[in-house]
């Protein structure tokens, strides 16, 4: 644990060091990449923060990509038709625990297999969504920066952490919220047990299906958050099949960060930053790589997690497995 | 007990249909317009005329691939969601074979259908290497490989062996490379239900079958067995993509023409809901294909005559998976009893 806590010290330093270089030497650049990281690596921690909270309780989601396309969809119908960006985010919210609802239903009561369900959600979403989407809908505007006060004005840290819209905040402070419930409160501990020890958790009169059906929706809610951030936040429209592979980005951040919070957030960070420096770099005409390759950049890293991080982090013992009573 | 389970295989997928179409036809009238006619369209579109008939046949051809390559994984408890990305490399193989090389017809159209099998079941072995190399699960390593393959081919249609004019496609493919059609039937279709036949032969007839259908219904009793589970997962996931491929070397010989990129524009997933519709039994892939080939078939009919977009079909299938998935709901209402063995069982949790 030390020579664990030791190792991320000296990455943490190195990278801070190699910021306040790079900034020292560009600093509009330093402030547009880390910035671009940020709201890059945002869907990706809430997909991440809902997989965790659905597989910590046993459930395997991969589903999250449908769920991130309900939430982003129903967000933005949302927005054309009320105009209002807080019901918006409201309707995301309860998009995405809807789904987490039928996630739950099929994978803890019908006991589907788990990577059946999660498919299977996915392509009701890609189905359903493209099939009410009608071009030509407008939204009354998307989610604004706002600036943080005087805390806003400081250099770099600025600009890139004080001075973003909405959402980008609550990710930030969600992922310190999940990290505290999971392993500072009763209901962490219970969701923990019952997906590592099931049996045991049950016959200490934990009701293991409750346990997983809240863990489950409420991740489906994180989900179709980080589909309102991309529809509200980010592109301020609906596209079909906008989320582009993101729900299942996020599983290899989740299984890099060793279901943990913070490593997810370590994670989506870096494929956030894999992103924004790619755009940069192309955007700059510092190098000049087919966008195909560029394109692909995330997908590629995406692999190379799961084949160099899988055998050496250990998911929960109940992941996967439906519980018979 | 074998009657009634194999009556249920069948009842359950048949129910599932109906009720998908059922549901489905609730969504079109909450949209607006009358389901009845909806349906009428897409019937006369598909079945309506020879012309009708003949793009059904197109259409259902590469589905009966792709249902085959989702089925034929299921069978080792593998999942291979990456038939896109593989039908993608077996097009462009297949297309750049089919205009580059010079041969005879007689060597060039096998040769050509040959090298996009191959050039598929690479791309899918890569997914069964990684899982057993490194235990990273094949449903994700399939799909971001269907993105990569998505980007890789655009590049190469767009790039180096791009056609003259301002199109991002291949040159368009000899004479010699064409699979000709036989009246109205594709020559396509034609192999591809001899290919169910192998496949099934392959699963039921031989050792091989038999290992990856061990390795499938419990993978530690292959071991003890003595089967190396490692060498059947990659040589599953190879065939697997073979099959796609080679629905992509048959897209590119018999439809299109040449690889151009977009042409199965479609969400990719339908094998998916082909094998479980068939119970990943390959005889059964060919109705469910049918069916799905039918219902892309006459969408642009329903929309022209029924003014109903042609995504109805998309919800339809969703559907159509997620009842024959939860087919405990359809259990519960028609009162089956039974152990459920066709349902496939995969290598459920993370790595090993």
């Amino acid at each position: 644990m030390n020579k664990t806590n030791r190792l991320i010290t000296i990455i943490v330093t190195v990278i801070l060091v190699a910021i306040v270089a790079a900034y020292l030497w560009d600093a509009r650049s330093t402030v547009a990449v880390l910035s671009s990281t940020l709201r890059q690596s945002t869907p990706l921690v809430l997909g991440a923060l809902c997989g965790l909270l659905c597989e910590r309780s046993g459930v395997i989601n991969i589903g999250i990509e449908g769920q991130m396309l309900f939430g982003a969809f129903i967000g933005f119908l949302a927005n054309v038709y009320t105009g209002n960006l807080i019901m918006a985010i409201v309707a995301a919210l309860l998009a995405g625990a809807l789904s987490g609802l039928l996630l739950a239903y099929m994978s803890v009561s019908l006991k589907m297999d788990q990577i059946i369900a999660g498919t299977v959600l996915n392509i009701l979403a890609l189905g359903v969504t493209g099939y009410f989407y009608q071009q030509g809908l407008t939204t009354q505007g998307k989610l604004p920066t706002v600036p943080l006060g005087p805390l806003a004005d400081l250099p770099l840290v600025g600009p890139v952490l004080f001075s973003n819209p909405p959402i980008t905040y609550a990710t930030l402070l969600l992922v310190m919220v999940v990290h505290y419930v999971l392993f500072y409160t009763r209901w962490g501990l219970r969701t923990r047990a019952v997906g590592e020890k099931p049996r045991a958790a049950d016959t200490l009169g934990i009701n293991v299906y409750k346990v997983r059906y809240w863990n489950v929706i409420i991740g489906g809610m994180l989900a179709g958050l980080a589909g309102g951030f991309l529809t509200l936040e980010a592109v301020g429209t609906f596209e079909r099949n906008m989320t582009n592979g993101r729900g299942f980005i996020a599983l290899a951040v989740l299984i890099f960060g060793k279901w943990t919070p913070f490593g997810a957030w370590g994670g989506a960070l870096l494929f956030g930053f894999a992103i924004a420096a790619q755009t940069q770099l192309q955007l700059s005409g510092a190098v000049d790589i087919p966008h195909q390759f560029i394109g692909m950049l995330p997908y590629v890293l995406t692999i190379l997690v799961l084949a160099g991080f899988i055998g050496r982090s250990r998911p929960p013992a109940a992941s996967g497995i439906p519980y018979e009573k | 007990m074998e009657r009634p389970n194999k009556l249920q295989s069948i009842a359950i997928p048949l129910i599932a249909v109906l009720m998908a179409l059922l549901i489905g036809a609730v969504i079109i009238l909450i949209s607006g317009s009358n389901p009845l006619a909806a349906y009428g369209a897409l019937l006369e579109g598909a079945f309506g005329s020879a012309k009708g008939i003949a793009r059904t046949l197109e259409k259902s051809t590469p589905l009966i691939f792709s249902g085959l390559a989702v089925a034929f994984a299921f069978k080792a408890g593998l999942f291979n969601i990456g038939g896109q990305g593989q039908l993608l490399f077996g097009a462009l193989v297949a297309g750049i074979i089919g205009y580059a090389v010079s041969l005879p017809a007689l060597l060039h159209i096998p040769l050509a259908v040959l090298g996009g099998c191959v050039a598929g079941g690479l791309y899918a072995g890569l997914s069964g290497w990684l899982k057993t190399q490194f235990g990273a699960h094949e449903v994700i390593t399939t799909i971001m490989l269907n993105f990569i393959a998505s980007n890789i081919t655009d590049y190469v249609a767009d790039g180096p062996l791009k056609d003259e004019g301002i199109i991002a496609r291949l040159p368009q493919i000899q004479d010699s490379a064409v699979l000709p059609a036989i009246g109205p039937v594709p020559t396509g279709f034609l192999l591809a239900i001899v290919v169910v036949f192998i496949t099934a032969w392959l699963l039921d007839k031989t050792t091989v079958g038999y290992e990856i259908q061990t390795v499938g219904k419990n993978p530690n009793a292959a071991k003890y067995a003595g089967m190396k589970v490692a060498r059947t997962v990659v040589l599953t996931m190879f065939i697997s993509g073979l099959l796609a491929g080679m629905g992509g070397a048959i897209e590119t010989q018999g439809v299109v023409g040449r690889f151009q990129p977009g042409f199965n524009a479609g969400l990719g997933f339908e094998g998916i809901t082909i094998a479980m519709l068939a119970k990943t039994n390959p005889y059964g892939v060919i109705p469910a294909a049918l069916l799905v080939g039918a219902m892309q078939s006459g969408a642009s009919q329903m929309q022209f005559d029924a003014k109903v977009a042609p995504e109805i079909i998309d919800v339809v299938l969703g559907l159509m998976l997620f009842l024959v998935s939860a087919d405990m709901i359809i259990r519960r209402l028609i009162r089956a009893r039974g152990d459920d063995d066709s349902q496939p069982r995969l290598s459920s949790g993370w790595g090993n």
